[in-house]
């Protein structure tokens, strides 16, 4: 229905309880490894310095984790590279944290946790570490926010002719807010994707009118489910995978699906 | 530096915040220098400061269908929505272009989080009351999920949250979803709402200042907090080549710190560089900068380090005076403004300044004034270090 957008994928980045890299994730996905016994419970975010990653949430150290495998992967200086950072719910944790305190005793609210609140604190955090003064975002779309953020990185690479990072990440939800989002386990992925052609595997992505496909069955489906927020995130991941076929609809709006095709 | 973008035109456009509902409201209150600030008299516990509350958006009840979208919220875009003939806008955009041609990128720096806050408050044996066990109001996107809902349009939709620079950058979203030719318009803008989480989040901040907010001032010692929503209708010129222009944007990140700005303001630099560069203009060219000046000490500081760039005659005003600060919806409702200062021909003044800071003071509008504005620039500066600048332009002539 348009044209299509060309991207190559330069760099990959996953982190799930018990998959703390892509490496391990494409193991589980192609059903050749199980999830790792032992496997650290948080994510590492080493690229923080360690006075921010102690005052990092969950979830800024899940996002910092997945965009430093990324571009690592990818050998790109992240200080050059401009970033969208997708999230279904943000800080869930803090959101309860802070709910809580201001249904309780609203002056006690902590400065750091209300600054660490805000959808933006994992392209904060990430542009502070890594020195990158390029474009940064934050954007959702609720259960469509994987499509709707990787349609905006790839149209912001292709725009604009740069190379350009796109995470997507959501952290485990706590107290009653739990009830609302049914999000129990982190996980997050992140992508380093180049405009045009050339190395790397290529990723080409078009607007479809009408409705997405049910996504494919995965290798590892607990997480599809304890995380439904990054379920299609994790359809594109197996397909990388080499484990699915390759072409993926998903829903992206009321009206339109994102059709994925991937090529080695 | 990025290439010059081809123009868009605004074809509509709409704002709804303290200074009233609609266009005419906020021309009226800018041009005459009426304030919109009040006591507070909106969070849940006792605080002193002002506000800058929306009149009305308790009883703008939304209808039986979208019954389910029901927050403070979400009522208050769907005021938002009916001023100015917005939604007749919105079908006419609908019906050139089809729905799925039409984007919607809406900014919000915490949407609805007063509906989760409220059911904090009210939790039946550690589970939100009936009536919020609402799953789509309590996600930053039930903005957009809503006005999407409301209007019909069935395209790509994005919610924006980099604080307050997040209905700033929806333009430039929409703007390169535009040049791909992913769609043919964008209805764009911000809504937030006054909520205990801002109100006592920029409070342990001692970022609140007691008294209306003094942006520029000498003695400036924090902000007031607002509400708004603020929408733009953006589509290619022949669509409506009489329309004021969007012609251009920058994003930057001070890649700072977490909530103070770079010292010596390299991420608005590098915002405004960018904003001229797609605009293909220089610096003196600029009539009229409606600046973020929040009236915390440091902002005010850093921003006003821009100004020499700009000629003696360009004249520069932070509206929160009269709206307060926004924050989400703050950089489309000053879009809004800087369109108002272009039709209209006048400079919204820096309302409630009283001894302007001597760096900032050549070009500061303390006086409401009448004069052209041929291109008119916005400033947006938020959490995170997250910068943007929008310059808009006169349509072509009648």
């Amino acid at each position: 229905m348009s044209v299509p957008l060309a991207l190559r994928i330069m760099g990959i980045g996953a982190w799930a309880p018990g998959a703390p890299d892509w490496q391990c994730l494409q193991a589980i996905l192609r059903g050749e490894a199980a999830a790792m016994d032992g496997a650290p419970a948080r994510p590492a975010g080493m690229i923080l310095p360690a006075a921010e990653r102690r005052r990092a949430p969950d979830g800024v150290r899940l996002a910092a984790e997945v965009a430093a495998q990324a571009t690592g992967m990818a050998g790109i200086d992240p200080a050059t590279v401009p970033c969208v950072f997708a999230s279904t719910q943000g800080e869930l944790a803090i959101t309860d944290y802070v709910c809580e305190t201001l249904a309780r005793s609203p002056l006690e609210l902590s400065p750091t946790k209300f600054h660490n609140s805000v959808l933006n604190a994992p392209a904060g955090y990430w542009t502070i570490a890594t020195g990158c003064t390029g474009a940064s975002s934050a954007v959702t779309a609720h259960h469509r926010s994987f499509a709707a953020g990787l349609l905006e990185a790839a149209a912001f690479a292709c725009a604009e002719d740069t190379p350009v990072l796109f995470a997507a990440c959501d952290v485990a939800s706590t107290g009653p807010l739990a009830e609302m989002t049914r999000t129990t386990l982190a996980f997050g992925m992140a992508l380093l994707l180049q405009p045009g052609a050339g190395d790397g595997v290529r990723l080409n992505l078009a607007l479809h009118r009408g409705e997405a496909e049910p996504v494919p069955a995965v290798t590892w489906p607990v997480v599809a489910r304890d995380n439904p927020a990054n379920a299609d995130a994790l359809a594109l991941l197996s397909l990388l995978a080499g484990a699915n076929a390759s072409n993926l609809r998903l829903p992206l709006s009321s009206g339109l699906s994102l059709d994925m095709e991937i090529e080695p | 530096m990025p290439e010059r973008i081809e123009p868009l035109a605004v074809a509509a456009c709409s704002a709804t915040s303290a200074l009233g509902h609609g266009l005419a409201a906020q021309f009226e209150a800018l041009r005459s220098g009426r304030g919109g600030l009040r006591a507070n008299d909106f969070s849940s516990a006792s605080l002193e400061c002002r506000i800058g509350r929306v009149a009305g958006v308790e009883d703008a009840a939304l209808p039986a269908p979208l019954a389910h979208w029901d927050c403070r919220n979400n009522r208050l875009a769907w005021l938002g929505l009916q001023q100015d003939g917005l939604m007749d806008a919105i079908a006419g955009a609908v019906a050139r272009h089809g729905a799925t041609r039409v984007a919607l990128i809406l900014g919000t720096s915490t949407a609805s989080i007063g509906a989760t806050e409220d059911a904090y408050r009210r939790l039946d044996r550690g589970r939100f009351p009936e009536d919020l066990q609402r799953p789509e109001i309590h996600t930053p996107h039930s903005l957009v999920a809503f006005v999407a809902d409301a209007t019909g349009i069935t395209g790509p939709a994005l919610t924006i949250s980099t604080a307050c620079s997040s209905s700033a950058k929806v333009f430039a979203s929409a703007e390169r979803l535009i040049r791909l030719g992913l769609v043919d318009a964008a209805l764009v803008g911000g809504v937030d709402t006054l909520c205990d989480s801002v109100l006592f989040g920029f409070h342990s901040l001692e970022l609140v200042s007691k008294q209306a907010c003094r942006p520029f001032d000498t003695q400036r010692d924090g902000i007031s907090i607002g509400e708004a929503a603020a929408f733009a209708l953006l589509e290619r010129i022949d669509a409506a080549p009489h329309a004021p222009r969007l012609l251009g944007y920058g994003e930057s990140s001070d890649a700072h710190h977490m909530s103070t700005p770079h010292p010596e303001g390299r991420g608005a630099q590098a915002a405004l560089d960018d904003a001229l560069a797609r605009a293909g203009i220089d610096a003196s060219a600029v009539d009229y900068v409606n600046l973020h000046g929040t009236a915390t000490p440091k902002n005010d500081e850093v921003e006003a380090k821009l100004l020499p760039r700009f000629a003696q005659r360009t004249r520069a005003s932070s509206t929160k005076g009269f709206t307060g600060h926004t924050l989400g919806a703050a950089g489309a409702l000053e879009a809004v403004f800087a369109l108002l200062a272009i039709e209209h021909g006048i400079v919204p003044p820096n309302l409630g300044c009283g001894e302007p800071m001597p760096e900032a003071a050549p070009w500061l509008a303390l006086q409401p004034s009448e004069r052209r504005i041929d291109v008119a620039l916005s400033n947006s500066f938020g959490f995170g270090g997250n910068n943007a600048c929008l310059v808009f332009g006169h349509g072509g002539a009648e």
